[in-house]
């Protein structure tokens, strides 16, 4: 036998028995491999372990002559990092792989820059882009060319750590950062407050009063303090620009290293020789401005994350739970997170399977697209295994939970959550190089004074070199479109809107056409009983309960109405026995031993006789269902849709903003121009086919429309994607979400109001701030090269700029 | 005057005592929740302000 007979033996209980490695003692992680339970050492491993037992490959157990692959010898890597090679979370359908990684050590935009900047430049990464607000990066690449290992240790390299995501790590990363932030605020502004002592003798007195040896004792004493500052408060900055510098690229912290650093070590030597310019107060309150206004910027950060975090909890969001299965009895809506091993939950066919499990029954295709890029749908059938995140793409299913959700591999939706915000609009991107080429711009812009200046008067070379430095503001510019877009955000998602895709805000605003679809959209696809009408003499409330009787133990849509319209109206509970359907036609059974029909008018007549008494045609898009008895006619009930109660609000709103308004439905023509009517849209097409939607769509755009589409319903997958901005209904099936660039979490048609109000004043405020921000350096910079600003007052206006843009971005959260 | 000669060095001492007092607090986790503590004092119940 070959080697791994072996180690399927001895070792297991010491070591890792896919990696090799030791198992840390108490470990509970464990893989079923050929009836035989596999200590592992991690999630990691067990997670791999499982996939590849899973995918029917656990002869690679008996078959391998070594270990799982670890980093080759030459580059030894932490093993840690290589685990996360073969996470099969990372595995993207062919040769690009996907990963969101939560990276430690974000302190303001410029490391959003340099990072995203030294990925690019290794060969293989084909997308890098960090989100400041939530700390995430979300990367793509060649699986072939770099491996992921490769990817962490090059960020390690310019000095953050990134972890594939987990909420408990996250946690505990934000308490240690805050935590620091405010030990290095807290210092610097001790030793500012202190430092101003020091130095007030020195401004307030008058010449000649002051000794020289009382002046030498202040200064020595404000270098003794300003040492605590420079040491630690400085940090994120020096180290900032360091790691900047080692990427070989101008990060933001750059000249703002510089500027210190000149300052303190200029005011050293003036300390040492006894005469010269000292600047240790500008030193020291620089540092804690900046500080200040990163933790302003930290706290507002956090705030964003948190509400993604709320979501995330919420989102895989619920499972119909079959308590009592294998026994006939109700589905109850539970949280997915409350799934335990051995539940069977119900799948219905549009829906997202909760958590990893077996079906136990039914025979479906899953799309699995979202967990392997895979397109084509696979049949599953009884005692197949199915992940948690496929989408059920035809029948119903009852599937046994195999792991509790907070196990299970992956969940649709907390994908869609977590890419929400990680790429970059193009306004933003603009920004940021624009912030490299003016950092460049601004070092060479600070040599060159301090040369004139040398050359003019050699005395003032210094602090307005320094000034120059520490005047400008990077970040202002490289924050004015990611804080206001992360306010954004935020704000919507509290209003329960999902944004996927970047570019959502600023195209929603551009859209010159909306284009709703019917059922599901601005319906809420569901039918109610408008009118009970009864014959003759029958009690209105009796047939009410015979029908909701003979409907009870039915699906249909038609027969939930019915329920429900019964239990509305308090008609009394009656049981039906005997029943049996008809399909396409209708019930029959026994309520209080008579026999009863409902259905539509053929299968009624059938028992009652001769024709309907009819009251009147019914309308267009109405459904009628008939009541009746041996040899009478009883009631006719009528349906229909109904119309989400924001609809006409929201399509009143979008008609006020002068934006063209267009209703696609596949539903009958003459019920969707009524609607049309009903609703004011000025277009209506009815009876269309996804493909003729599609076609719609794209010729509005031929014809320089910028269309924003709105739908839910599996058909509508290919005209969202096709649309300029695109949004689905929570309540619609996951597959129309995953499509879409927005996700309306409540099923609120009136939130793409809500969406299109932000979007503007998001846009707004981007354009103030950025405003903002050229025009503070096109005059702050000169008037301190001119000689006009000293160190303290530059450095106040330096972090008074970043603190406005970030003030004004946060604007958008309120009201 | 020459008492300052005593009373800024003395002061510089003081900022680095403040400094370490601080680092201390902050360690044993003092200024984590700032807020859950003063809510506490005014709750009735005093077997639900341990936790």
């Amino acid at each position: 036998m070959p080697d791994g007979a072996a180690m399927t033996a001895a070792p297991a209980l010491q070591s890792c028995f896919h990696c090799g490695q030791d198992v840390p003692p108490g470990s509970r992680w464990s893989v079923a491999i050929d009836g035989a339970q596999h200590a592992m050492c991690c999630p990691g491993c067990e997670a791999v372990a499982k996939a590849i037992v899973d995918l029917g490959q656990a002869d690679y157990y008996r078959n391998r002559s070594a270990y799982a692959a670890r980093a080759d010898a030459e580059a030894p890597l932490p093993s840690q990092l290589a685990l996360y090679n073969d996470d099969p979370r990372f595995a993207g359908g062919g040769e690009e792989s996907e990963a969101i990684l939560l990276v430690e050590g974000i302190r303001c935009a410029a490391c959003v820059w340099l990072i995203e900047r030294r990925l690019m430049q290794l060969d293989g990464v084909v997308s890098a882009s960090m989100n400041v607000s939530t700390e995430r990066l979300a990367l793509r690449w060649h699986k072939d060319r770099i491996q992921l290992s490769a990817i962490l240790q090059a960020l390690r390299q310019i000095g953050y750590t990134a972890f594939p995501y987990d909420a408990v790590r996250h946690t505990e990363q934000l308490r240690k950062a805050s935590r620091t932030l405010g030990r290095q605020l807290f210092v610097a502004g001790l030793s500012m407050m202190q430092v101003m002592m020091y130095v007030a003798p020195e401004y307030l007195a008058e010449d000649g009063t002051l000794d020289a040896s009382m002046t030498g004792l202040m200064r020595w004493a404000s270098l003794l303090l300003t040492l605590p500052a420079i040491v630690y408060s400085a940090q994120p900055f020096l180290r900032g620009a360091w790691a900047s510098l080692r990427a070989r690229t101008l990060g933001m912290d750059v000249p703002v290293a510089l500027g210190i650093v000149a300052a303190f070590a200029g005011s050293i030597a003036a300390t040492w020789r006894g005469r010269g310019e000292v600047y240790f107060d500008s030193v020291t309150m620089f540092i804690f401005l900046l500080l200040a206004s990163r933790y302003l910027e930290m706290a507002a950060r956090r705030k964003a994350a948190t509400a993604l975090e709320r979501l995330q909890h919420a989102l895989p969001a619920s499972a119909t739970l079959l308590s009592a299965w294998p026994a006939p009895g109700e589905g109850r809506v539970v949280p997915a997170a409350s799934l335990a091993r051995g539940d069977v939950i119900m799948v219905k066919p549009g829906e997202t399977v909760a958590a990893d499990g077996v079906i136990v029954e039914g025979r479906t295709a899953l799309d699995f697209s979202l967990l392997t890029g895979e397109s084509a749908p696979q049949t599953k059938s009884c005692g197949d295994e199915v992940p948690g995140g496929a989408v059920n793409a035809s029948a119903m299913v009852l599937v046994r939970v195999e792991r509790s959700a907070a196990e299970s591999t992956l969940s649709g939706l907390l994908k869609l959550a977590e890419r929400a915000g990680s790429a970059k609009p193009a306004i933003a991107q603009w920004a940021d190089r624009s912030a490299s080429w003016f950092v460049a711009g601004l070092l060479l812009f600070a040599l060159a004074s301090f040369g004139f200046w040398w050359w003019q008067d050699a005395a003032r070379a210094w602090p307005v070199a320094i000034a120059v430095l520490v005047v400008s503001c990077p970040c202002a510019l490289s924050l004015a479109t990611p804080s206001a877009l992360a306010a954004a955000t935020d704000r919507l998602l509290g209003k329960g809107v999902l944004i996927v895709r970047p570019h959502v805000l600023e195209t929603l605003h551009r859209a010159t056409h909306i284009v709703f679809d019917k059922t599901g959209t601005l319906t809420t696809g569901q039918l109610a009983v408008q009118r009970a009408d009864t014959f003759s003499a029958a009690d209105g409330a009796q047939c009410v309960a015979i029908a909701a009787a003979l409907e009870a133990g039915s699906a249909h849509p038609i027969a939930r109405a019915i329920a429900a319209h019964a239990a509305q109206t308090g008609a009394p509970r009656l049981a039906a026995t005997g029943l049996r359907e008809v399909p396409g036609q209708g019930l029959e059974g026994q309520v209080g031993g008579t026999a009863y029909r409902i259905g539509n008018a053929s299968h009624v007549a059938g028992i009652a006789g001769c024709l309907p008494p009819w009251r009147s045609a019914p309308d267009a898009g109405m459904s009628t269902v008939f009541l009746g008895m041996q040899g009478k006619w009883l009631a006719c009930f009528t349906l229909s849709d109904t119309i989400r109660e924001d609809a006409r609000a929201t399509l009143d709103y979008f008609a006020s903003q002068g934006k063209h308004l267009v209703l696609l439905s596949g539903d009958r023509e003459e019920l969707v121009q009524r609607m049309a009517r009903e609703l004011k849209i000025e277009r209506a097409e009815g009876g269309c086919l996804p493909s003729e939607k599609l076609e719609l769509v794209q010729e509005l755009q031929s014809r320089g429309a910028v269309v924003a589409m709105v739908g839910d319903g599996i058909n509508d997958a290919a005209v969202l994607s096709a649309a300029d901005v695109s949004f689905a209904m929570g309540s619609g099936s996951a597959l129309a979400q995953v499509s879409a660039d927005t996700v309306l979490l409540n099923g609120r048609i009136g939130a793409i109001a809500d969406a299109a109000r932000t979007a503007s004043r998001t846009m707004r405020v981007i354009r103030q701030n950025l405003a903002w921000a050229v025009a503070y350096n096109i005059v702050a910079i000169p008037a301190a090269a001119c000689g006009w600003l000293n160190p303290w007052l530059s450095g106040i206006g330096m972090a008074a700029s970043s603190a406005v843009v970030v003030l004004n971005a946060l604007r958008l959260r309120g009201k | 005057m020459e008492a300052l000669y005593l009373l800024v060095p003395l002061s510089v001492l003081l900022v680095f005592g403040a400094i370490w007092l601080f680092f201390n607090a902050s360690d044993t986790g003092q200024f984590d929740d700032l807020v859950g503590p003063a809510l506490r004092v005014l709750q009735d119940d005093d077997r639900s302000g341990e936790f």
